[in-house]
């Protein structure tokens, strides 16, 4: 492959064109004077001008600097790199799907209408919550709506001295920043040392003015929180809302769900447990659902079915408002619809079996060379503290390195933060016993070459398109645009 | 760790140099170690009243982001305009690399700092 | 079992026995029997691809295309050329299917999307750095909200009522919850009253935002309102929302003193997709580069001296700061960015110029066209561009429904009366006459 390294701004040849439009068939105006002095541009915009094929070349060829799920082994902790099935990316590509515009007459998009509402029933099946809504764009904005909706609760209420929320110090950092952002404060508690939370230190914190506890079941460790129904029970007593992370639901499909274990909102991610693809950063889909008696703070609108017929409905009386322009990542929604189409009621929880299977099999492979901090059954991830024996200099990182020069994705690193050395492992049912084989394979040479050769990982990745960053020059001495 | 007894600590790992009614403010030896490369440093602005154990700024390393606190009530006299173009030289001296001055508004609240000998102790107590 | 499951019996035999395990159930044992599903998800069961496709076909069915109607619907979505490369790029799995490149040596194809992405928001707004993404034109006005509080500490937030209704909804629920106010600026002919503005600025005024051209279509007027910013002397920051097309022919904002430029990508190269996913930009000055959300792509060198491109400034994000993060946003709309930069790619210099072009042109001789039919008329007289609003005498539902049965969307109802129209280079002339045509025949 050869070593391409241009941007595309590089690429761009004067008067070379990459596109054709019809010709104009309307009489051009003079728009010079139309638009007020100082509306238009003086010069034209820099963008690059080349061939279609120069297009398809450069970004062809940017591509293949990339390591993807379809490439190998891709076990990333709490992002749930399953599979992402064909057959969902026809299915939004249709047109009915692709090219109709959400302010269209009702009548004119029923399919649509009725894809979001079967979606929300069988999501609202899934988690055993009593109302969906699909309007969040990801997670983290999940997590916000459900801040807001347990705010707005509150203060309906007049319990505004209600102002903090409980984070346990496993929880990713998005659960702290969302809680931010709905204006609360965050009250962080030390788990246990069975890496789940302290029942003891929730006690402490526990007053008046909590609003509510932000939770995922299993945890970042992947240890399934088995006190939930004294947590819920807890929080409940003092008035607060228990919120549940659902970051970690590849674990429970079939065989437990979030409203039955006491929470009262919870937040999807579709683009992790439903298979929807992560597109290198996004799009996602966060739906959040609710217990009914938070309904009517849910975000408007929301699909109603009345006679057989679909409407878009600002049914929700005490709505906290919209938190997105127009229904949710639409596209993504077919793509979850289908997926659960796809696998049934009986594949779901097979898929959900599976991941913990695979956890727990490559747990047990490893904790002879890696530090195992929690040696109990996990669910569908793992968390490893570094290895056990190793020279100078071997951390984390290294290991990381390493692993790219074996052609597999290195898994989440440094986090969650209570845990030295962290490695977070969340292989999914999607990997065969032979992938994850080879996985281990390449974990259990590291292991070997940290002892013997420890230059080999100090010094990786030597295989991959480029070798270590100069990270700390880029923070410095920003360069975040090109320049030309 | 690299502590000098003529100064004054925090708990939080920053240190205190008096000089009359004023006083230079920096990160420790200790600090600037476990942040690995500094890249960054956010400060007051020139004129601003701070108070003793409130939020000062924040050191930024490519991982890490370490809040900064107040060891002393003040007004910002003077920033350390070089830490802009060369935040490493908090790395490379952190006890020369100030980042802010401060007139100082209650000289009894110096007594609340540790000396030399006991952020020492201190340290070594962490570890 | 099922081909996304690829276990069979003897590997399950095989990691049961290594884990030391009798059955699958026992790795579910630490879950408390009161919380144990014990029966079946009532879902239906798997279908195959075949069945898949054939539920999926019947409820695309149902739904009427823009592709098959003539659709001037805008507002926010806007149904432009998108070249045929992009997809085919786009789906590409090394693209598609790969997460946030937290590891660079194995994302560098992502991380140069993103900085070439970056790269040509600054060019189109002038601005100094744009993040990787936000989610759409309305939450990247409500992220720029919390950057303004985050850059001067102020609580007053001024959102023109000439911005997009949807945005504003959502400026206001994020606004609400932080404790922030919210207050709106009057319009005066369907553009912003500086007059208004001026007179509930402030000293306690976190940001001004004014969308243009507007949710009217109509151009504002964007020095007068930097005027009157500019004469209370605080440190409000002057939010932008713009239309990314339209800035091949129009300024700037950099050059007019925008603050935050903000707004909607979806037209650079993806579909209407009923409204999602779709592509928030923000872009700012070096001074707030440190106060920016989301992910920012920095270049670099490696070990060997290559230049490479990674995340940086990540300590402003949320797995590094937590509670004190810009923004608690990590995925984006990273697929959706990487399909504008190619479409930004595709399209180019002058490209992006013809779209605008003959978007405007088009749309005004429709405008011209229907404002002579009586009982039909230009509801604004301000200078707009592709998006206009007309006042009907008839009512406005009942001409949607009469064009909708000859194959033709007529646009956003906003009341009875008024109907506003987007026009872009996808529609021919004949497309424009048949609409004529079709308001002629009804009024």
């Amino acid at each position: 492959m050869r070593d391409y390294n241009k941007l595309i701004s590089e690429c761009s040849s004067n008067e070379r064109t990459g596109y054709k439009l019809p010709k104009l068939d309307v009489d051009p105006f003079d728009y010079e004077d139309y638009f007020q002095k100082g509306t238009l541009r003086k010069e034209a915009v820099r963008l690059p001008e080349v061939s279609e094929l120069q297009v398809i070349r450069h970004y062809t060829n940017l591509s293949l600097k990339n390591f993807g799920l379809e490439t190998d082994t891709y076990p990333l902790g709490s992002c749930t790199m399953k599979y992402n099935p064909k057959i969902n990316e026809d299915m939004a590509a249709l047109d009915g799907f692709a090219y109709i515009h959400p302010l269209q007459h009702e009548s004119s998009v029923q399919g649509a209408l009725a894809l979001m509402y079967e979606l929300s029933n069988m999501l609202e099946e899934i988690t055993g919550m009593d109302e969906i809504t699909l309007q969040p764009a990801a997670g983290s904005q999940g997590e916000l709506t459900g801040l807001m909706i347990i705010k707005a609760y509150l203060e309906n209420q007049g319990l505004t001295h209600k102002n903090k929320i409980i984070i346990p110090d496993s929880a990713h950092g998005t659960n702290p920043a969302s809680v931010t952002m709905a204006g609360f404060q965050v009250v962080e508690i030390k788990s246990n040392k069975n890496g789940t939370v302290s029942l003891e230190a929730l006690e402490e914190v526990l007053n008046d003015d909590v609003a509510g506890l932000m939770l995922t079941n299993p945890n970042t460790l992947g240890l399934f929180e088995k006190d939930i129904f004294e947590i819920a029970k807890k929080i409940h007593s003092v008035g607060g809302v228990l919120y549940y992370d659902g970051a970690n639901m590849n674990a429970n499909m079939g065989i437990t769900r979030p409203g039955d274990m006491g929470f009262d909102i919870v937040h999807l991610n579709l683009h992790k447990t439903f298979s929807t693809p992560h597109g290198g950063g996004g799009p996602g889909s966060g739906p959040v659902g609710v217990k009914r008696f938070l309904s009517e703070f849910l975000p408007n609108p929301s699909v109603l079915k009345e006679n057989g017929v679909y409407h878009l409905r600002y049914s929700h009386l005490k709505s906290i408002g919209r938190v997105k322009t127009f229904y949710g990542n639409f596209g993504m929604l077919v793509r979850a619809y289908t997926y659960i189409k796809a696998l049934g009621a009986k594949g779901l929880k097979d898929a959900s079996q599976l991941a913990v299977l695979n956890a727990n099999y490559m747990k047990e492979r490893l904790k002879e060379k890696y530090v195992l901090p929690y040696d109990i059954v996990c669910k569908h991830e793992f968390v490893l503290a570094g290895l056990k024996d190793k020279s100078e200099g071997v951390n984390t990182l290294a290991i990381a390195k390493r692993l790219i020069d074996y052609g597999v994705h290195p898994p989440t690193i440094y986090f969650p933060l209570i845990v030295e050395q962290a490695l977070m492992i969340e292989p999914t049912e999607t990997e065969n016993i032979e992938s994850l084989d080879r996985y281990i394979e390449a974990l259990l040479k590291i292991a070997e070459e940290a002892v013997g050769n420890p230059e080999l990982l100090i010094n990786a990745p030597t295989k991959a398109t480029v070798r270590r960053l100069d990270e700390v020059g880029a923070a410095r001495k920003p360069i975040v645009r090109w320049e030309g | 760790m690299k502590v000098i007894k003529t100064l004054l600590y925090t708990k939080n790992h920053e240190w205190v140099r008096v000089e009359g009614d004023e006083a230079y403010i920096g990160i420790t030896d200790y600090a600037q170690h476990s942040m690995g490369d500094i890249v960054y440093v956010e400060t007051p602005e020139l004129d601003d009243e701070v108070k003793a154990s409130e939020y000062l700024g924040v050191v930024e390393s490519v991982k890490a982001a370490s809040d900064i606190y107040a060891p002393i009530s003040g007004k910002v006299i003077e920033i350390n305009e070089q830490l802009e173009d060369t935040p490493e030289s908090i790395n490379e001296s952190p006890y020369d690399a100030y980042i802010v001055k401060l007139s100082i508004a209650n000289k009894s609240e110096l007594d609340d700092l540790f000396n030399g000998d006991d952020y020492e102790v201190y340290c070594n107590e962490i570890e | 079992m099922h081909p996304y499951l690829p276990h069979t019996s003897e590997d399950i035999t095989k990691m049961l026995a290594m884990i030391g395990v009798s059955s699958i159930d026992d790795l579910f044992e630490d879950i408390p029997e009161n919380i144990r599903l014990g029966r079946e998800l009532n879902l239906d069961e798997s279908l195959s691809e075949i069945e898949i496709e054939a539920k999926l076909r019947q409820l695309a069915s149902m739904n009427d295309t823009v592709k098959d109607n003539i659709s001037f619907i805008g507002g926010g979505s806007y149904n432009h050329y998108i070249p045929a490369i992009i997809k085919h790029l786009a789906m590409r799995q090394e693209f598609s299917t790969a997460y946030t490149p937290y590891q660079p040596e194995l994302s560098q194809g992502t991380l140069q999307v993103i900085f070439e992405y970056q790269s040509m928001i600054c060019e189109l707004t002038g601005m100094d750095v744009s993040n990787a993404s936000l989610y759409d034109g309305g939450t990247s006005m409500a992220e720029a909200v919390f950057m303004a509080n985050h850059v001067n500490k102020k609580n007053d937030v001024l959102v023109s009522k000439s911005v997009n209704p949807q945005y504003r909804e959502i400026v206001k629920t994020y606004a609400r919850f932080k404790g922030l106010n919210y207050i709106e600026i009057d319009i005066k002919d369907g553009v912003t009253d500086t007059t208004d503005l001026e007179s509930k600025i402030s000293s306690d005024s976190s940001c001004v935002i004014i969308q243009t051209p507007n949710y009217n279509g109509l151009v504002e007027d964007v020095a007068a309102v930097r005027i009157s910013m500019d004469a209370v002397k605080n440190k409000a920051q002057f939010i932008v929302s713009v239309n990314p097309i339209s800035l091949a022919l129009f300024e700037a904002p950099a050059n007019y003193g925008a603050d935050i430029v903000v707004g909607e990508g979806q037209s650079l190269g993806n579909s209407v997709q009923f409204g999602g996913p779709y592509l928030g930009f923000i872009a700012s000055t070096k001074e707030n580069m440190r106060r920016m959300p989301g992910r920012i792509v920095g270049q670099t060198t490696d070990l060997d001296g290559k230049r490479a491109f990674v995340l940086t400034l990540q300590a402003r994000e949320q797995h590094i700061r937590r509670e004190k993060a810009m923004s608690n946003i990590t995925s984006n709309q990273g697929l959706n960015a990487l399909m504008a930069t190619i479409y930004l790619a595709t399209m180019g210099k002058t490209g992006l110029l013809e779209v605008a072009k003959q978007s405007m042109y088009k749309a005004h001789y429709l405008a011209d066209s229907l404002d002579s039919i009586n009982g039909i008329a230009l509801t604004y007289k301000q200078p707009f561009f592709n998006e206009f609003m007309i006042t009907t005498d008839e009512d406005a539902n009942e001409i949607y429904n009469q064009l909708t049965s000859k194959g033709i969307f007529a646009g956003v109802i906003i009341d009875e009366h008024h109907i506003l129209m987007a026009v872009t280079e996808v529609h021919t002339k004949e497309h424009l006459d048949k609409c004529i045509h079709e308001m002629e025949v009804i009024a």
